[in-house]
């Protein structure tokens, strides 16, 4: 038997912040790749600490939910899943290539396969290019078109700006959009200037970020002058400075995410037959080529 | 019975069976069937099968518990627990079955019963009443999620245990494994630490090693617990603990040599450490009681100091919803506490107009 859980920030205050999780979950529930999946939360129940002994399998593919390698992926979530003789090293990571180790958990002696973060995924990559899809309604946008990829600086974490970057770089070198840039919230290049970065009329503004909050439906559509209060809500798209932004609102809540997960666990090793094409072609991400 | 039934139970007989009063035992190339107080000697698996088809409920009750029902031992041992299986004969058990037998699980009213043969589960809110034919129908145990994130009111719900489980709603006919997937999506991870508790396999965490785990934002509560005094846990578990305020017995104490004085619940489920939502108020507490008291000095009549107490009493026990808007004489009520602020209060909101000293 084999088992995903998904690993998720959660929330205290905000009820919509576990919907992308559960919808993840539910897309390869549906795909029956996995005797169980279930999902998991920092801040919500079942908490990182007692899920595992909720799962039946004794093989457990462990795929955190998170975009970037960090505080969340290299501490708090080997401690509180108890994976024994866990050390950052073991993913041999430069901040983006994280992939898997294999280790125990001292409380139920499962097998965990713990994954490196969802974001850092190659398969991200192609997220965000259909997440830019999406918000357009244009299945082959790119042309005339700037990509904004944003994310929080290295302010919190080094390895967030990484992230951003890494994925920036490997969409701009397909040539699909016309530029392509990675933004930050609190560094330059800034958000605030979004429009000083781009040629372009057309800019697609896509927040690396799992689940829509405070970041992606405040901070960011303010930032970028797409409204004064967020309250008000804003067009897609809007103009700003001659430019029009199309802001696609949180990448993670893009039904190919679960993609990236499946991928996750597949590269771990767990046995998921013909799974990544079907969720693809369920998610709309069977036209996305890898590189 | 099914012949499923029967059958398997033939194939097994060689390796002998011994399961609520049902025994077979191997002997001299037949097989002795005790059940009940009765025993039989058999030569044939005809005779056997024969035997065996005057026992139904039996056959049947092993058959499903090896065959059909979960065999993790927590789901196992959860859904023996729903039917008082330890408790009940067989014959017992199914009579009551075919009539549905009830357990509460939190806010949960779990009915089992035999339909066809078969074991089936509904589940609704101990409030509502279960024939009630309004009450929205589920089968889906991943609905559960959705139902379990708001209140009553549409307040979201962070924890899963606060006994505030929105009403209005039934799980019917579900199947064991649903059944308790469904448990599981309202009251996470209590199945499993209910059954480490029954078996003495319960990993405790309390309250210090809980704090010294901490780190990031929250590796100041830490710095909570100074010396031996403990009284400050004791006022977080009579804040957030209760089972007014949470379902699960709370078996974690300050550490492992000093209970809390407070009452930890009559919860049915346990609870092993102390939760997100507690170490995060904790956090907020250990900058708040970080600071000194001030003497400061208020003029208030006999009546506005009782009325201080009873607003504080009544938002800690939520009360205000409830409060009529013209009883005032409730402190609580809003037009009394309105005519308060009128009085009491400077521009700057501060009482008495005495301010607030930083220092
Ligand atoms: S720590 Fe207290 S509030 Fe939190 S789950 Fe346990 S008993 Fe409930």
């Amino acid at each position: 038997m084999q088992a995903l859980v998904i690993a998720a920030h959660g929330s205290h205050l905000s009820a919509g912040s576990s919907t992308p999780t559960f919808d993840h979950a539910d897309t390869i529930r549906a795909v029956s790749a996995f005797d169980e999946v279930r999902e998991s939360f920092w801040k919500e129940e079942p908490h990182f600490r007692e899920v595992l002994r909720t799962v039946d399998a004794d093989e457990v593919y462990l795929v955190p939910l998170f975009i970037s390698e960090g505080y969340f992926t290299e501490q708090v979530i080997p401690r509180e899943f108890r994976l024994e003789e866990w050390e950052p090293e073991l993913w041999d990571s430069d901040g983006t290539s994280a992939d898997t180790a294999t280790l125990t958990a001292e409380d139920t002696g499962q097998t965990i396969h713990y994954c490196g973060p969802a974001g850092t995924h190659d398969a991200m990559s192609d997220v965000i290019v259909q997440r830019a899809q999406s918000v357009t309604d244009d299945p082959d946008v790119g042309d005339g078109f700037g990509l904004a990829v944003v994310g929080h600086g290295t302010e919190r974490n080094e390895n967030s700006a990484k992230a951003i970057e890494y994925h920036a770089d490997r969409i701009g070198e397909r040539d699909r959009f016309d530029e392509v840039q990675a933004l930050f919230m609190d560094e330059d290049p800034e958000i605030d200037d979004v429009t000083e970065y781009f040629e372009s009329d057309d800019i697609v503004v896509v927040p690396l970020f799992v689940a829509d909050g405070y970041h992606t439906e405040e901070d960011i559509p303010e930032d970028m002058r797409l409204t004064d209060d967020y309250r008000t809500g804003y067009d897609v798209p809007t103009t700003v400075d001659g430019h029009d932004i199309w802001y696609s609102g949180a990448v993670g809540t893009e039904p190919l995410m679960a993609d990236v997960l499946l991928e996750r666990a597949a590269d771990a090793g767990a046995d998921v037959g013909d799974a990544i094409q079907r969720v693809k072609s369920e998610t709309g991400g069977a036209e996305a080529s890898g590189d | 019975m099914q012949g499923a039934h029967l059958d398997a139970l033939v194939t097994t007989a060689a390796d002998g069976i011994a399961f609520d009063g049902l025994v077979v035992e191997p002997d001299d190339g037949g097989y002795v069937v005790e059940v009940d107080g009765d025993s039989h000697a058999v030569e044939t698996d005809d005779d056997l099968r024969r035997v065996a088809t005057e026992y139904p409920a039996y056959v049947s009750n092993w058959y499903f518990w090896h065959a059909s029902a979960p065999q993790k031992a927590d789901r196992w041992a959860f859904l023996r627990w729903i039917e008082g299986a330890e408790e009940r004969t067989v014959p017992e058990r199914y009579n009551a079955l075919a009539e549905g037998v009830t357990q509460t699980w939190g806010q949960l009213r779990i009915t089992a019963r035999i339909d066809d043969g078969n074991r089936r589960y509904d589940i609704s809110h101990v409030d509502d009443t279960a024939a009630d034919a309004t009450l929205e129908r589920y089968d889906d145990p991943l609905d559960a999620r959705t139902l379990v994130k708001h209140d009553d009111d549409g307040k979201y719900r962070p924890l899963k245990t606060a006994p505030t489980l929105r009403t209005g709603w039934q799980f019917v006919d579900l199947d064991p494994a649903d059944l308790v997937q469904t448990v599981e999506f309202v009251y996470p991870a209590t199945v499993a630490n209910w059954h480490r508790e029954r078996t003495g396999d319960l990993d405790v965490n309390h309250w210090r090693e809980t704090m010294e785990r901490q780190s990031g934002i929250y590796g100041v509560v830490q710095t909570w617990d100074r010396g031996k005094g403990y009284e400050h846990v004791n006022w977080v578990a009579e804040a957030c603990c209760d089972d007014s305020q949470c379902l699960k017995r709370r078996e974690w104490e300050y550490d492992d040599e000093t209970e809390l004085d407070v009452d930890g619940g009559d919860g049915e489920f346990p609870c092993r450490e102390p939760c997100s939502l507690v170490i995060s108020a904790a956090r907020r507490w250990t900058k708040l009681e970080g600071e000194q008291p001030q003497t400061y000095e208020f003029e208030l009549t006999p009546s506005e100091k009782e009325q201080v107490e009873r607003i504080v009493e009544a938002v800690a026990d939520g009360e205000t919803e409830a409060i009529r808007e013209a009883d005032v004489y409730d402190g609580a009520n809003r037009y009394r506490t309105r005519f308060l602020r009128a009085k009491l209060f400077d521009d700057e909101g501060n009482l008495c107009g005495v301010e607030t000293d930083a220092e």
